[in-house]
């Protein structure tokens, strides 16, 4: 009792002297410690900034520039110099369609196939696959003007000979895109364990019973998003279509195989904003808004798709 | 580390090949059995006889070649590319590796588990009806599902949620789906890769007691880390051990004693054995 009652104000001196010393060490930071965190974290934050701000701006600018000319006509009427104020995209809209819809005839069968061969039957030791592998990745860096060039010299002329028709055009752009479309493929056909393939085979299932049943259907979520991207890709490219025969003035809506002339959206508004007038700047504007509103409705597809449909293993 | 704990043994010309212990109907027999991946050993000479209708363990040290084996029952090893296998090896005194002898058609009538439960990403009855699909079984489909789900003790646990995604079942539950998808194209042969490793005690202990009840219809052969295991549920126990040659550059396995589970465990020929079972190396 004595000696409890004379040593209760030691102790809660010492209690209190080890948690101020435990508050101090936990509080107090390196002075620097805190600036170097918050100049780098600043840092970071402006490098998003910047990339934000070209998006931005260029949204802003069409915004402003072209929302006199956002009206229905846009989609429904054919371009014309004579009435800016009529004219519109139909023709080139109506061209853009065809043409994603060629590229994706040829590139989800060829694409998925070229994938399907590197990663589920080619001996990866062989040099001849490593060579292709290589090729492939190469192929998804080459520029878009060569492509041009090659669609010009081997299917518009050359081997196939097709002439200047959409199609054509539709093949370029098909080339273009399909290294991605193999790649992301691929990614999505490696993403499936091989432990799902062995279970399939030790039941007696074939090969191609295996990839039919059970790897295609796994990866198929990946594949669409490989396949819309590198689509939305397609719809985008300019250079290459003004080789293959993009005439920039169309006023008529194109077919696939018309000699006449087709157009694409890109094309046609690259021909607006070259001319002079307030009207077709207004114009040129608004187009880019809709493909804008195009492609970024295409990307964010693909990325529901993903994250819907993607098997988690 | 694997290194460190392996006892090394040196090879010697007068190797004692293991002997038989009687076997009434061989479902395989090994004659000299030697696997190599990229021209390398894994495993060298073993020969024995697995018996039909028994559950044969092969146990030994980790990278004695027991899972090697094991995929050459049902040519698995023909997936990897580099691998290679000698010897002769009689399925019902036919050759597996014989010319006309189709890998596929193999792994119909010999099923495998593997390690890590691989159910498929669909419904619980889309797995188990995959196997009599493939093989273009589709009369009666529903009795199949039904009885094989019943065969692997899941039957009661899954019934009213068929139509549910298989990786909503937990581990235990998953490998026994497994083991279901397997007796669904009723084969003849289930090879177990270390089915257990990956669940806990009672998942483990449910699938032991469907191991003794599967072996009134099927031959088991499951390797195992699990020593307890192997004296648990089989009737013939294999041990194999890891061999290193003279410049102790290679390693291979090599099979040590092959015997009734019982002999293996209790009164083992060779001291190597006895010193595994009995936990003092390994």
């Amino acid at each position: 009792m004595e000696a409890g009652r004379a040593t209760a104000p030691r102790n809660r001196l010492a209690v209190a002297g080890a948690r101020s010393t435990t508050e101090a060490m936990l509080r107090n930071q390196p002075r620097g410690d805190v600036i170097r965190n918050a100049v780098f974290a600043g840092l970071l934050l402006l490098a998003v900034a910047i990339a934000l701000a070209g998006l931005l701006a260029l949204v802003i600018q069409a915004f402003a520039k072209g929302s006199s000319a956002l009206s229905l006509n846009l989609i429904t009427n054919p371009p014309s110099t004579a009435f800016p104020e009529k004219a519109g995209y139909r023709p080139a809209i109506i061209g853009s369609l065809q043409l994603i819809a060629g590229v994706m005839l040829f590139v989800v069968p060829v694409g998925i196939g070229a994938a399907l061969y590197l990663e589920e039957y080619a001996d990866s030791s062989r040099w001849w696959n490593r060579l292709i592998e290589v090729n492939i990745q190469n192929l998804a860096a080459v520029p878009s003007i060569i492509y041009g060039i090659l669609g010009l010299a081997f299917i518009v002329r050359g081997p196939l000979d097709l002439g200047f028709i959409l199609a054509a055009g539709s093949l370029t752009l098909a080339l273009l895109v399909l290294p991605m479309v193999i790649i992301a493929s691929r990614e999505a056909l490696r993403a499936v364990p091989d432990s799902i393939r062995q279970g399939s085979l030790a039941l007696g299932a074939t090969q191609w019973q295996t990839i039919r049943t059970q790897v295609l259907p796994a990866s198929i979520p990946g594949i669409a998003t490989g396949v819309i991207l590198a689509v939305s890709r397609a719809l985008g490219e300019t250079a290459p279509l003004l080789l293959v025969g993009a005439t920039v003035f169309v006023t008529f809506d194109p077919t696939p195989f018309g000699t006449d002339g087709y157009s694409a959206m890109p094309v046609q508004i690259f021909n607006y904003a070259l001319r002079p007038q307030e009207e077709f700047q207004a114009l040129a504007a608004a187009g880019i808004l809709v493909m804008l509103v195009v492609l970024l409705a295409m990307n964010s597809f693909a990325i529901w798709l993903r994250n819907r449909y993607e098997q988690r293993w | 580390m694997l290194k460190e704990q392996t006892p090394k043994i040196s090879v010697r010309p007068e190797f004692q090949q293991a002997a038989a212990p009687q076997i009434k109907e061989k479902v395989f027999e090994l004659n000299g059995i030697e696997v190599l991946y990229g021209g390398v050993s894994a495993v060298k000479d073993i020969s024995m006889e697995i018996g039909h209708k028994e559950v044969t363990a092969l146990i030994g040290p980790s990278g004695c070649g027991k899972s090697t084996l094991l995929r050459c029952l049902n040519r698995m090893n023909d997936l990897i590319p580099t691998a290679e296998v000698q010897g002769e090896l009689l399925y019902h005194g036919e050759d597996l590796y014989g010319p006309n002898v189709d890998p596929v058609q193999v792994r119909k009538l010999i099923g495998m588990v593997f390690q890590k439960p691989n159910p498929f990403p669909k419904s619980i009855y889309d797995n188990v009806a995959f196997g009599p699909r493939v093989l273009g079984r589709k009369d009666g489909l529903d009795e199949t599902v039904e009885k094989a789900l019943r065969g692997a003790a899941l039957w009661d646990e899954v019934k009213d949620r068929l139509k549910d995604n298989a990786f909503g079942l937990s581990g235990g539950q998953q490998q026994r789906l497994c083991i279901a998808r397997c007796i669904a194209v009723e084969p003849d042969v289930i090879l177990m890769d270390e089915p257990c490793s990956a669940l806990d005690p009672i998942s483990t202990g449910k699938i032991e007691d469907l191991m003794i009840e599967l072996k009134e219809q099927y031959s088991i052969v499951i390797v195992t880390h699990n020593m307890q295991q192997a004296a648990r549920v089989s009737d013939r126990t294999a041990f194999l051990m890891v061999e290193l040659d003279a410049e102790e550059h290679n390693r291979w396995g090599r099979l040590v004693e092959y015997d009734a589970t019982e002999k293996v465990f209790t009164n083992p020929s060779d001291k190597r054995t006895e010193d595994y079972v009995s936990g003092k190396v390994g």
